[in-house]
């Protein structure tokens, strides 16, 4: 059987029958995003990798629960943010030795990585970076959370509230918060010139 | 939200851009006609526009057959019991599955402080017999040692590297790649019993030997110079050189392994 051709459902239905193999294509197929919506939650690579890591081994030994009325990729990002999460709150607890990289180290490593610097693109990215990041490490995790679900990942608010185990109301409250929150650390940046 | 002689507050106004709002069409109305309001929303938009425009490192089309080439071992071992303390199973021709095995007693070993302190006793938890500890004990500090020697190698050519005008590292990247997943596997063991030093150290290898893969094949002098700053600014290479001296002198201490095989 050709595995790409199939479905994601179907992939899993093979997984569960004992093609183990089966589960690359699913891991192929989602990696990438998986690893960018980690990313965005965590805000350095190493912990993204980390959280893309244990996604696909808890979705791995969860396979069994996934109910096919809703879309793979849904459940897997709601493994991820919930990895993320756990990551999240085992930095704080531990007084986080590996708390997110500062910006320029990670702005070094997505320049490389990305092959094509340019010194423009390279210093506003770097002072944007450096705010952005800043912005974001003012958000609780909760509100980093229910931010990039909303803003990148354009989940609706019923999505995010079962991802993150919230009631509509609370989701909402989440999301206004972080904006507010980002707002007023970016607005200078994004105001008119005066 | 409010009537149409107020303005529209901050809520009502990311309620509206993440179309959550209820009243979204007397938002809209009220926008059309409220200069302040839509000055204001511009300026939300604009920001949120820019907190969205973070960079974001991209990853190639390998990255999914790299997940799964750190992954599979880990698979493997998964369905029955994770890094349980069933040695006997773990030695499998996995190199991964061993890997986390020797993990364990690297850490369990650090933890009894076996390697700043030698000490003649077996490890009582780890095993009942001290034949087979010092089998093991044998088999995880050659392991080791071993690792971070590979690791060594590769920051240490990075670092020698003449700079020229572009430089292939596709070599060091390939190595580098292999060695991240061993690592992890020894950071997460580590850290998953309280041994905080030696995960420190293997978190920080780790991070560089990822840098490292995800790096391009070719490198720009600029490029390999700042990669030679971030190895040397952490000082990893003679962290590793102490944890490997360690690892070496408690090898010298133990007794030999009859059949076992030597790598340096």
């Amino acid at each position: 059987m050709d595995w790409m051709e199939g479905n994601d459902a179907a992939v899993v239905a093979l997984v569960l029958g004992g093609e183990q193999d089966a589960y690359r294509v699913l891991v192929e197929r989602h990696s990438r995003a998986v690893f960018r919506l980690a990313y965005r939650m965590m805000g350095n690579e190493h912990d993204a990798e980390e959280v893309v890591q244990e996604t696909f081994l808890k979705a791995y030994r969860s396979l069994k629960k996934f109910e096919e009325r809703s879309a793979f990729s849904t459940w897997l990002y709601r493994i991820t943010s919930n990895c993320a999460l756990d990551l999240i709150r085992k930095r704080q607890r531990h007084d986080d030795k590996r708390a997110p990289q500062p910006p320029e180290e990670s702005e070094v490593v997505a320049q490389i990585a990305t092959g094509d610097p340019g010194p423009d693109r390279l210093a506003l990215s770097g002072e944007l970076g450096k705010q952005i990041y800043a912005a974001m490490r003012e958000l609780s995790p909760m509100e980093r959370a229910a931010f990039v679900l909303r803003h990148h990942q354009g989940h609706s608010i019923a999505e995010i509230g079962r991802l993150l185990s919230l009631e509509p109301s609370a989701t909402k409250n989440s999301i206004f918060r972080a904006v507010q929150k980002l707002r007023r650390a970016l607005e200078p940046l994004a105001s008119p010139a005066r | 939200m409010r009537d149409d002689m107020s303005h529209l507050t901050e809520e009502d106004l990311i309620a509206y851009h993440y179309a959550f709002g209820e009243n979204r069409a007397a938002a809209e109305a009220h926008l059309a006609e409220c200069a302040a309001c839509r000055a204001n929303f511009e300026v939300l938009q604009r920001t949120l526009t820019a907190a969205g425009s973070a960079p974001l490192p991209e990853r190639g089309d390998a990255y999914g057959a790299e997940v799964w080439r750190r992954l599979q071992p880990q698979l493997a071992a998964r369905p029955g019991r994770w890094l349980g303390l069933r040695w006997g199973a773990w030695i499998a021709p996995r190199p991964m599955v061993l890997a986390g095995a020797l993990a364990v007693l690297l850490v369990a070993a650090f933890f009894a402080g076996r390697f700043t302190r030698p000490v003649e006793t077996p490890v009582a938890p780890l095993t009942s017999a001290a034949t087979s500890a010092q089998v093991r004990d044998r088999i995880l500090l050659v392991a080791v040692g071993d690792h971070l020697e590979r690791s060594q190698m590769v920051l240490v050519e990075l670092v020698n590297a003449k700079p020229g005008a572009a430089l292939d590292i596709s070599a060091e990247q390939q190595r580098a790649g292999d060695l991240v997943a061993a690592s992890r596997l020894y950071r997460q063991t580590a850290e998953r019993v309280g041994e905080t030093g030696v995960a420190s150290v293997l978190d920080e290898l780790e991070r560089v030997l990822v840098e490292i893969a995800n790096s391009p094949s070719k490198v720009s002098s600029p490029q390999l110079a700042e990669l030679r700053k971030r190895i040397e600014s952490r000082g990893i290479l003679f962290k590793i050189r102490m944890v490997g001296t360690e690892v070496r002198e408690r090898e010298k201490t133990a007794q030999p392994l009859t059949g076992a095989r030597k790598t340096s």
